[in-house]
């Protein structure tokens, strides 16, 4: 018996827009049942990758496929579910009629309809705003009401990007559990994010993009093992004012954000020798923590740059 | 402050394509148009009346007033329907067909001149006698009618002289107790040497000397008829409800298909046509939501005119449904075209103004297309307004049957049909990035 085919598989995707190269040849394999995150700054690709595999945009080169069929073919479509980053919603229509519109768009109807709009109500926490229109809806539930019309028809595929743009700590929290809800009902997710807690939060694996490339693979623990060894990350904050500290870092292996160095050690003892050598060269020190590197760690090792620059 | 406050503003109007258009370039097209339609744009354009002539008494005086009448500027008198290329010339109008004519539109007025009119054609005061001239005309034009009414003494005035100047002497005869021998002698032959002079003249083809000092009434009888109103209790009812109905369903259609922009500007629209919706099926669908919103808008209206104005429609049923239909799958297509050829809602909210209004005032929403000069009538024909007015028109006014409707449907059909086509082609934007 043949093996089913994989829920996404992206073979050298290129696109450009004019001289802007917006993913640079990216390949990757989505395991069924799996939560991966694309994680990067703004600018990195992952809102075109998305949308390539929504099938919404032409690619210059390489190919998609969902479910073993093209990514834009009526197949694929039922298979996949999209909740874009932006509010994709009738601003004047209820949270009801929106799920009823999209449902349709999607081909279902009756009982069917019905039922997925009931389903999609209490996944979102929105039945009690069931007839709310949406202008009237908080930021969070507008987003959450985002999530619900793109997989109304429950799909086996969902594309959530940026899902929790905009909306406050509380409302996030919702969200996660919207997303891990769709985990455990076995939906393969993939999630784009540019905040590292979420991305470790939901994710099996996370890619790590960059400038239209996927920079790292893996689990957390593996893009840290990666990355940084056995090391462990130490964070030291300089006085406002010194001013050579990024060549001090550069020369000791660290990197310089926001005033803050960061640096790889293998032993807790070797923040001695940063502290005494920053004494010896006249930097003064603030403060400093020793912490189990992070995705924030392995981006800031891997580009030089903070994932929010 | 004050200064920073008013770059600022003249900085946002300059890269606000839309708001500058509206500004400076509306103000200057409408000024023009209506400056036109006004006789701005020199006599030469002054639109001219046209009237149908018949000449059932064939006297010699008749032709006089015949001949004065088609060289009377204001006017455009034939006496036969224009001979179609490769075809025979066709007969000169009877009463009848003259009076059918006018009921078709083909002209907004028809003058009949009587048998018998040359014997007696001219009185001071009532007079006696004398047979009347008719005039039928179409009240949907109720400038046409007097302005042929009030030509008709002009010629006559000018063509004529000899048959007043004998009348005149007629009356001072009675007034003055009679005229020796000598001077009736005298008389007949001044007024033969009159009659000759014109005679000679109107061979020469000279025109009369325009004269544009006052009429005064009563120097050839006349009777009007509405041929065409007559039996009408809200004459311009429906001409006014078509006029004012089309401009605002170009409105109504525009803003309605903009959701379009609005759509693709929140994202709705990548999501629709990620699921099984294909671009196609989407513009049918907003295409058919804006022809019934139209076809909704439009009989609201029409249902208030009959119920308000008396306007007859329950009798004219089939008509309205047909020009209903017609007109708004029309102006619908427009919308969907206004939509995907602009690139943001603002825009299109722009360019839908200038042009909706433009196209309104040239297709005769505003001004009834009959007062403008024959230059802008043609120009009318380019606009949805001028076809779906001529269309209820000939439904409401003309009562005309139904399949006489055929070129003004063919045309909002046809052309819909192209507009949708072309909208279809710039949607593909939307297909994919």
């Amino acid at each position: 018996m043949a093996a089913s085919p994989i829920p996404l598989r992206i073979d050298s995707v290129v696109k450009r827009f004019g001289d802007l190269t917006a993913v640079a040849g990216i390949s990757l394999d989505v395991q069924d049942r799996t939560c991966l995150g694309l994680l990067g700054p703004n600018g990195a690709g992952k809102s075109t990758l998305i949308r390539s595999i929504a099938g919404r945009i032409r690619l210059d080169s390489g190919g998609i496929q969902v479910f073993g069929q093209p990514a834009n073919s009526a197949a694929a479509r039922a298979e996949l579910g999209w909740a874009p980053q932006e509010l994709a919603l009738y601003p004047l229509l209820t949270c009801r009629e929106n799920l009823e519109a999209f449902g349709q768009y999607q081909g279902l109807r009756g009982k069917a309809l019905r039922g997925a709009i009931q389903w999609c109500l209490e996944w979102a926490a929105l039945t009690d705003r069931a007839d709310a229109t949406v202008k009237n809806l908080s930021g969070g539930m507008r987003r959450r009401l985002n999530m619900a019309a793109g997989i109304v028809h429950r799909p086996r595929l969902v594309l959530l990007d940026e899902p929790t743009v905009g909306v406050d700590p509380q409302a996030r929290n919702r969200i996660f559990e919207m997303v891990e809800a769709l985990r455990k009902e076995g939906t393969t997710v993939i999630y784009t994010t540019h905040y590292m807690e979420e991305a470790e939060r939901l994710c099996d694996r996370i890619a790590i993009m960059d400038h239209g490339r996927v920079i790292a693979l893996g689990s957390k623990e593996e893009l840290v093992a990666q990355s940084f060894g056995g090391r462990s990350d130490v964070l030291m904050r300089f006085a406002s004012t010194v001013q050579n500290s990024a060549e001090w870092a550069a020369s000791r292996g660290g990197t310089v954000e926001d005033g803050v160095g960061h640096f790889a050690v293998l032993q807790p003892t070797d923040i001695a020798v940063l502290l005494g050598g920053a004494a010896r060269d006249g930097l003064e020190v603030i403060d400093v923590t020793l912490r189990r590197p992070n995705l924030e760690s392995v981006f800031l090792q891997l580009t030089g740059r903070g994932l929010r620059q | 402050m004050i200064a920073v406050i008013v770059r600022t503003g003249f900085r946002a109007l300059r890269r606000d394509r839309g708001a500058f258009l509206l500004a400076f370039l509306l103000p200057i097209a409408f000024f023009s148009i209506f400056a036109a339609v006004m006789g701005g744009m020199g006599n030469s354009s002054m639109p001219r009346v046209s009237v149908l002539v018949v000449d059932e008494d064939g006297s010699a005086v008749s032709q006089r007033l015949v001949r004065g009448l088609r060289r009377e500027p204001s006017l455009a008198a034939s006496t036969r329907p224009e001979t179609k290329k490769g075809q025979p010339v066709p007969p000169e109008y009877t009463a009848a067909t003259a009076e059918a004519a006018v009921k078709q539109g083909v002209a907004p007025a028809a003058l009949i001149i009587p048998k018998g009119f040359g014997a007696n054609p001219v009185a001071f005061g009532s007079g006696t006698g004398r047979q009347p001239i008719r005039i039928l005309h179409d009240s949907s034009d109720p400038v046409a009618a007097q302005v042929v009414a009030g030509m008709l003494e002009k010629v006559v005035m000018t063509s004529l002289p000899d048959a007043m100047a004998g009348e005149g002497m007629k009356y001072f005869d009675q007034a003055t107790g009679g005229l020796t021998p000598r001077q009736r002698q005298d008389m007949a032959s001044n007024l033969s040497k009159l009659h000759d002079q014109i005679e000679k003249r109107d061979q020469e083809g000279n025109a009369p000397a325009a004269d544009s000092g006052n009429n005064f009434g009563g120097l050839v009888a006349v009777e009007m008829r509405d041929v065409v109103g007559e039996n009408k209790r809200s004459p311009m009812i429906a001409f006014y409800a078509a006029g004012i109905g089309v401009m605002f369903l170009l409105f109504t259609a525009s803003a309605s298909a903009g959701s379009l922009l609005s759509e693709a500007e929140c994202g709705a629209l990548d999501r629709i046509l990620s699921a099984r919706v294909s671009m196609t099926t989407l513009l049918a669908g907003k295409m058919t939501y804006c022809t019934l919103l139209a076809c909704l808008q439009l009989t609201l209206m029409f249902l208030w005119g009959a119920a308000v104005f008396h306007l007859e429609l329950f009798t004219h049923l089939h008509g309205f449904l047909v020009m209903t239909a017609a007109t708004s799958f029309a102006v619908a297509s427009f919308g969907m075209l206004l939509a995907t050829v602009s690139r943001s809602r603002a825009q299109q909210a722009a360019i839908s103004t200038l042009l909706i209004l433009t196209m309104s005032a040239l297709g005769g929403s505003m001004i009834p297309r009959f007062l403008m000069p024959e230059a802008m009538k043609k120009v009318g024909l380019f606009t949805f307004n001028a076809w779906a007015i001529d269309g209820y028109t000939k439904v409401f006014w003309r009562d005309e049957p139904v399949w006489h409707l055929a070129p003004q449907v063919a045309v909002l059909v046809g052309s819909g049909i192209v507009l949708f086509l072309i909208a279809r082609r710039l949607a593909r934007k939307w297909e994919y990035q």
